[in-house]
């Protein structure tokens, strides 16, 4: 299921998704990506550098919301830019519910001669918005 | 402390090449919870048009943060890669990364300075295929946080 390029309207919202992210999927992040920073996995480091505990990888947060528009696009080759700015790191609590980091978007721009549409999310945890100037931009058919 | 601002402007090549592989990408694609078969069918992802699966759209991190390493390493930037917070990050894809790419990187300081006693480095990755035409450019801005802010 793949959206149109003519049926989307700037002013469009997607619907919004709630996203739960455990220790465990830290530690498959980091295996996945290759990023073994140790505060995302090592509470006792990531509280003696000063964060509240483990947090999760900005380029997770950013993974997520990068599933987020290509599965709204229906083609993930489509996302033909995207950019974040990490405002606040997401905590991930030891237990089994994790933390929730909660996606949204609105299509901000189109441009008809490269057939793309703009999405801007806003993605937020815990009150707080974690992700800033996130935008993508996809090409639709 | 925090970047010498004379590394902006230099080039780093000798990142090793990499090879993109269907196993690779499934993992990344498990990683962060995708059912996107494009990513581990080979044959949804011709069906889309594409030769083979296609990875995720930030998958390009994995090829540039070991470029970038080349930056955060050179003993002439001076950088404490313990300090080190990632800003902001942008990809821009000249066509989706598959499996079965040799990827060239090649690693550019676009911006090194002193700001209010913590480094600021943006550095540019640009990912090229095996027949040099660009794939991806990845733009990331670190900060260097300052002692005194620890």
């Amino acid at each position: 299921m793949s959206v149109k390029f003519d049926q989307v309207s700037v002013g469009d919202e997607l619907a919004a998704a709630d996203v739960t992210v455990t220790r465990a999927d830290l530690i498959r992040y980091a295996g996945a990506s290759g990023d073994f920073n140790v505060i995302h996995w090592n509470e006792r480091v990531a509280t003696s550098v000063g964060l509240p505990g483990v947090i999760a990888h900005g380029m997770y947060t950013m993974a997520l919301g990068g599933r987020y528009v290509s599965d709204w696009a229906g083609d993930a080759g489509a996302v033909v830019q995207y950019g974040v700015r990490f405002t606040n790191p997401v905590p991930v609590p030891d237990d089994d519910n994790g933390a929730t980091v909660t996606y949204s978007g609105k299509v901000t721009a189109t441009d008809e001669v490269a057939r793309t549409v703009t999405v801007t999310l806003t993605v937020l945890s815990g009150g707080q918005k974690v992700l800033g100037k996130a935008i993508a931009v996809v090409r639709l058919p | 402390m925090g970047v010498n601002p004379q590394i902006a402007g230099k080039t780093y090549t000798g990142s090793p090449v990499y090879e993109v592989g269907r196993e690779k990408i499934r993992e990344f694609a498990q990683a962060i919870r995708s059912t996107d078969p494009v990513h581990t069918d080979p044959e949804a992802a011709r069906a889309l048009g594409y030769p083979d699966v296609v990875a995720p759209p930030t998958f390009a991190i994995v090829i540039a943060q070991r470029c970038e390493g080349l930056v955060m390493t050179d003993p002439e930037a001076g950088i404490d890669y313990s300090r080190l917070v990632h800003g902001e990050q942008k990809f821009t894809h000249h066509r989706p990364i598959v499996a079965g790419d040799r990827l060239t990187s090649v690693a550019h300081v676009d911006d090194a300075r002193m700001m209010a006693g913590n480094g600021r480095v943006v550095t540019r990755i640009e990912i090229t295929d095996a027949a040099g035409e660009p794939v991806a450019t990845a733009v990331s801005m670190v900060i260097i946080r300052a002692e005194e802010q620890a």
